[in-house]
């Protein structure tokens, strides 16, 4: 079953309800073994990038969240989440990240609107523009520019809004706060995903 | 100059006990719905955000507005603000587990305003928002109410605003006491005035009338979001026609859900 990482780091609670709206059967994960049970993972997150890994190595989740995705699980970062999916973090220091879309997440640029970039932003991508809800300071730049599937602006700046690299996606803004253009690319990124769904629902 | 960031337009309920109410100048109150039904039409309509203020928590020193929290968040899906009776990082942690993304804070924080800090430590400046009851004055500009306007502090809002941001506050919710619910339009000069000293979004609160108001408030005053109480509830304007007035006069908006309305 798709799995919800709860690591103390993000309001799981409409999390929950976005999945539940979506029909998607789905339980919370704080355990190794649950990770390991996992058909698929959605990893949230809200907070610094070096202290949610720190969280993330003391409760031995790191190496069966890296075994999920390598093994071609469908696996979700969102937020926080997504730029735990780099290889490296700038926040606070520098941190090893779960290296999943290798890449690094720095700072905003200064002198392009305020930070933390807080409020609905257009995303686009695929032809398509969706109006999303964003808050972050820090900004997901991978390694292959071919994984960014969406961008949107930062003043004059583009950034990655939506990474995808096989089985493995990242959405930088909140879709679960996003109106129905966010449960729209939730559903999106667990599909491609595929799995679960069609199995409980179909 | 920066390009302006897309503004915010916030549903503002006043909630008293199971109802949502609107009274003028914070008193007089009466009901106009309930939350959970409100909220719901109104992020349909294309609310940005909505906001849920108890009315009576601080007069009481209690809180009931969490369950209308709850229930809103089980299928309004933007953020969501919980402002009144907001005293302690316990009251914080409450909110923020039922379903708030942030709260709003008034006279807890100018009772103490490290309050602020704590939980912009713990949870983040983006979930901290100074909520600001101004009310002109002679000598002062304008002074800073607490307890829904009801008690006065003898505090200049714009230095007030300048030290609560610096502990921590990540918005300004600005209602003008003089404005709200007159429907006579924002107090424009107030808003001008808090903008310039802080660099944070503020929320313009307090006055709307027409959707012209909200144009000439971000207009005017750079505005960066306007909450919206009164003219909703009442009909006068939804918020599909506001985001129409809005992207009529060349601002950046999220546009509303509904198609376009003769307004």
């Amino acid at each position: 079953m798709l799995t919800v990482v709860d690591y103390d780091r993000g309001n799981l609670f409409s999390m929950a309800q976005a999945l539940r709206s979506l029909d998607v059967p789905h339980r919370f994960g704080r355990t190794p073994a649950d990770i390991e049970q996992a058909s698929a993972i959605l990893l949230p997150g809200v907070g610094a990038f070096g202290d949610a890994m720190h969280t993330l190595r003391d409760r031995g989740l790191v190496a069966p969240l890296c075994a999920a995705a390598m093994d071609g699980r469908p696996f979700v970062g969102i937020c926080l989440g997504m730029q735990l999916l780099a290889s490296v973090g700038t926040e606070f220091g520098e941190h090893a990240g779960l290296d999943l879309i290798p890449g690094s997440v720095d700072r905003l640029p200064a002198g392009h609107g305020r930070i933390p970039n807080v409020g609905w932003r257009a995303v686009t991508g695929a032809g398509a523009t969706r109006w999303v809800y964003f808050v972050h300071s820090y900004v997901f730049t991978p390694r292959d520019p071919e994984v960014v599937t969406a961008t949107a602006t930062f003043g004059d700046v583009t950034f990655p809004a939506i990474v995808r690299r096989g089985n493995v996606t990242g959405l930088q803004f909140h879709p679960e706060k996003s109106g129905r253009d966010g449960l729209g690319l939730l559903a999106q990124a667990l599909d491609v995903a595929s799995f679960d769904r069609m199995h409980h629902v179909s | 100059m920066a390009i302006r960031a897309p503004v915010r337009v916030v549903a503002r309920l006043d909630v008293k006990g199971p109802n949502v109410i609107k009274g003028v100048r914070l008193e007089g109150l009466r009901v106009v719905g309930q939350p959970a039904t409100l909220s719901r039409r109104y992020a349909e309509q294309g609310a940005d955000e909505i906001l849920f203020m108890d009315a009576v928590a601080s007069l009481y020193e209690r809180n009931s507005i969490l369950p209308h929290i709850s229930e809103a968040a089980r299928d309004v899906f933007v953020p969501l603000t919980v402002g009144g009776g907001i005293r302690t990082i316990t009251d914080v942690s409450e909110a923020l587990r039922a379903g708030a993304d942030k709260v709003a804070i008034n006279t807890a924080a100018v009772r103490s305003p490290t309050l602020l800090q704590a939980v912009a430590e713990r949870y983040g400046s983006q979930c901290v928002v100074l909520s600001v009851e101004a009310k002109r004055h002679q000598t002062l500009g304008w002074e800073v109410y607490t307890d829904g306007g009801r008690e006065h502090t003898g505090r200049p809002v714009l230095t007030w605003v300048e030290e609560a941001v610096e502990l921590g506050a990540g918005e300004v919710l600005l209602t003008s006491v003089d404005r709200d619910g007159t429907r006579q339009g924002f107090d424009v000069e107030l808003v001008r005035a808090v903008q310039r000293v802080v660099p944070v979004p503020v929320i313009a609160s307090g006055g709307a009338g027409r959707a012209d108001h909200v144009v000439q408030v971000i207009q005017e005053a750079d505005a960066e979001a306007v909450a919206i109480g009164a003219i909703l509830h009442g009909n006068t304007a939804s918020i599909t026609c506001i985001k129409q007035a809005i992207q009529a006069a060349g601002i950046p908006c999220r546009p509303s859900a509904e198609s376009v309305v003769a307004c």
